[in-house]
């Protein structure tokens, strides 16, 4: 591991992460931002909101999360002990849901009475439905049209929350252009509205305050792995798509030099077939839906549309945080292509009994590498990011578990 | 910084453009296209066509795969430009036919195209295609350091845009290192066409000059204008009239190309009637709808 350890380096007051984060966005929308981030700056502080937050976290989601052994699972792991952030049983089945309650409170906070929200598998938008539905706030769902389509289920789920989805149907149609579609939706209806951004992207304060609402996942897996093993871990991995998942378990270990910090990018069908989601390993730094951070971009800078079997992970971009980590060498990102991390959702499946997210599968798959690499005594702790009831059915497509007329094999 | 008052640089075209508007005592009429929509070729057309129909200045866009701040017309326009397969040389090339055409010729630009171009790069390559300036819906003032260093050494405007929502305080940084004009968004939206123009359009430019005082850049007003009555209102207060979607829109919904530059060419000369003022109006004429 060459790790040159770096201090952890909050933002700067303009949410800069060194050259990275930042403010990109519409003028119409610098008001509701600086609203925003003055009023987290405040709620953070504030016990009364934390306190809120802590009973919400823990009656209504289920935290803490264990940390489990997986000892069948880690013997496919050259022998390294793996641990498992078990975030997929938290309630609406994956971490989306720290970040969602601590929003949806800040909205009623603001006073605000609407929330809107962007998603690509669906499981931001369940919880952000849920989050609604629990505080009594209008909930609309922008998801591109594709997306509705791959994810059915969750739309029927979050239309029974009393969400309403609204179907993207311009550009490609996917994650990116829902995202699009919001900005579009919060710039003109900012006065009650809140923009929920689900992942630790987006312009100052998103990133910042996504990751503080995220930091749960870290704090809580440090102290229960020195419960548990005595030790700090050798390596803590997850998966990579916008980031938020990562960066909350990153976040309570980047001031602990001998823990390596590993995210692992969607690889899609592989890094030479440009088909694929690694922004960081595949892309170059850029100016992407409000901030500086490594972008998917051809030679004239436009969006080159990713490609994975994960939705959740199917985003040209990454949270401008992962890029300077990633610059400053403190965490390593490396991708996992499509066929790898279904290896490992298999593995995960029927070693241990839990089905993975697909996400979650990369970061698995990225423990089986590290433990092949640092060997027996290595301690592994993978964060386990979500469930994989959604993903069912391209599990099944995908190891041909449905024959052709869809009758179960 | 105060970058309007910087007098001994040469004025660009669209300095010329804007005060010969302002001594006529009507608004400067300001259209966009998306360059190479629906390609390179026709788009130079269609904005010969802006400007024979009386267009001052034009905003020649840069496609972009993700832009949000604009409504489904202009994203729709912009599609079918990068679907032509679009340059940043494209881009260029219709700014110097624009330029030629003797109206004052901008770039519109969301910022990663030209980040990823290189800022020094696109500044010089755009000062020696005849260009004057660059507006830049996602660049805020505070991150524009580089971007003013590079407009200011080649001689640019920087058009920055103001919102109704915009504080006195950023009202002040905005003007400050605008150069050219201040771009106000006269409602919270996107672009796109409009039934009326909102009526926080004039409070905002009001405030913009009160921020700006008497020798502050022009203030052109843009977003929902698409009619020349609509223009002939925004002329009441405003130093400029800017319309974008209204262009796209006729030629999205036109037979053919001819057909398409015959709507614009109409559509420019309602929206230059509304631009001259009450004051200095024909009486005689009218909205050629």
């Amino acid at each position: 591991m060459s790790t040159a350890p770096q201090p952890s380096a909050p933002a700067d007051p303009g949410g800069h992460f060194g050259r990275y984060g930042g403010r990109f966005s519409p003028e119409a929308l610098v008001a509701a931002l600086d609203g925003v981030a003055e009023a987290w700056d405040k709620a953070k502080n504030d016990p009364e909101f934390q306190g809120e937050l802590r009973q919400l976290l823990r009656d209504y989601t289920g935290r803490p999360s264990p940390l489990g052994e997986a000892p069948r699972f880690s013997a496919e792991c050259g022998g390294a002990r793996v641990l498992l952030k078990r975030e997929d049983l938290n309630h609406t089945g994956s971490h989306k849901i720290n970040n969602v309650l601590g929003q949806a409170l800040l909205t009623r906070r603001m006073g605000k009475t609407r929330v809107i929200a962007e998603t690509g598998a669906g499981q931001h938008g369940v919880a952000t439905a849920t989050a609604c539905a629990l505080l009594g706030l209008d909930c609309v769902i922008y998801m591109g049209e594709e997306d509705t389509r791959r994810q059915a289920l969750n739309v029927a789920r979050m239309r029974m929350l009393g969400a309403e989805v609204v179907p993207v149907t311009i550009g490609s149609r996917t994650l990116k252009d829902a995202i699009n579609e919001a900005f579009r939706d919060w710039v003109a209806n900012v006065d009650h509205t809140h923009y929920l951004l689900g992942t630790v992207a987006g312009p100052h304060p998103f990133p910042t305050m996504v990751r503080d609402l995220h930091h749960v996942i870290g704090e809580e897996a440090r102290s229960q792995v020195l419960e548990l093993t005595g030790r700090l871990p050798d390596a803590v991995a997850a998966c990579v798509g916008g980031g938020s998942n990562a960066i909350g378990i990153f976040a309570a270990f980047i001031d602990d030099p001998q823990v390596g910090l590993y995210g692992f990018e969607a690889g899609g069908d592989g890094l030479d077939t440009g088909r694929h989601a690694a922004s960081i390993t595949g892309g170059a730094p850029g100016v992407f839906q409000g901030a500086r951070t490594y972008v998917l971009q051809d030679s004239h800078g436009q969006t080159v549309p990713s490609h994975s079997i994960s939705a959740g992970l199917d985003y040209p971009a990454v949270g401008p945080e992962h890029a300077a980590l990633a610059d400053s060498g403190r965490a390593h990102y490396v991708p996992i292509p499509d066929d790898e991390a279904m290896e490992a959702f298999r593995l995960l499946s029927r070693k241990e009994g839990i089905i993975p997210a697909i996400e979650s599968a990369h970061a698995l798959a990225g423990a089986r590498r590290l433990g092949a690499d640092l060997g027996p005594d290595a301690v592994i702790v993978v964060n386990l990011s979500g469930r994989g009831d959604k993903d069912i059915e391209t599990a099944a497509t995908y190891f041909g578990f449905v024959d052709e007329q869809g009758e179960q094999r | 910084m105060s970058a309007q008052h910087t007098a001994q640089e040469p004025p660009t075209a669209l300095a010329t453009k804007l005060a010969g508007a302002r001594s006529d005592g009507r608004a400067a009429l300001i259209g966009y296209l998306p360059a190479g929509f629906p390609d390179v070729a026709s788009s130079i057309r269609i904005i010969q066509a802006m400007v024979e129909g009386g267009c001052d200045v034009v905003e020649v866009g840069f496609p972009y795969s993700d832009p949000t701040m604009d409504g489904p017309t202009i994203q729709l326009a912009a599609d079918r430009a990068l679907a032509a397969g679009t340059t940043p040389a494209d881009v260029l090339r219709v700014v110097s036919a624009t330029a030629e055409t003797g109206a004052a010729a901008l770039v519109m630009s969301y910022w990663n195209p030209i980040d990823r171009y290189g800022v020094d790069r696109f500044a010089t390559d755009l000062a020696s295609a005849g260009g004057s300036g660059v507006i830049t819906p996602d660049l805020l003032p505070e991150e524009a350091g580089e971007w003013v260093e590079a407009s200011d050494a080649a001689g640019l405007d920087r058009i920055f845009l103001v919102a109704p929502s915009s504080t006195d305080r950023r009202l002040r940084l905005t003007t400050d290192v605008c150069r050219g004009f201040v771009y106000a968004a006269s409602l919270m939206g996107v672009t796109g066409t409009r039934d009326q123009v909102a009526d926080t359009a004039e409070r905002l430019v009001r405030r913009t000059r009160d921020v700006t005082g008497e020798s502050g850049p022009p203030v052109c007003v843009g977003l929902g204008i698409s009619n020349g009555e609509q223009a002939a209102e925004v002329a009441g207060y405003a130093d400029g009239v800017i319309v974008g979607a209204g262009f796209c829109r006729r030629i999205l919904e036109a037979p053919d190309l001819d057909a398409g530059l015959a709507a614009v060419r109409g559509f420019a000369e309602e929206l230059a009637w509304g631009c001259a003022r009450p004051a200095t109006r024909d009486p005689g004429a009218g909205p050629r709808v």
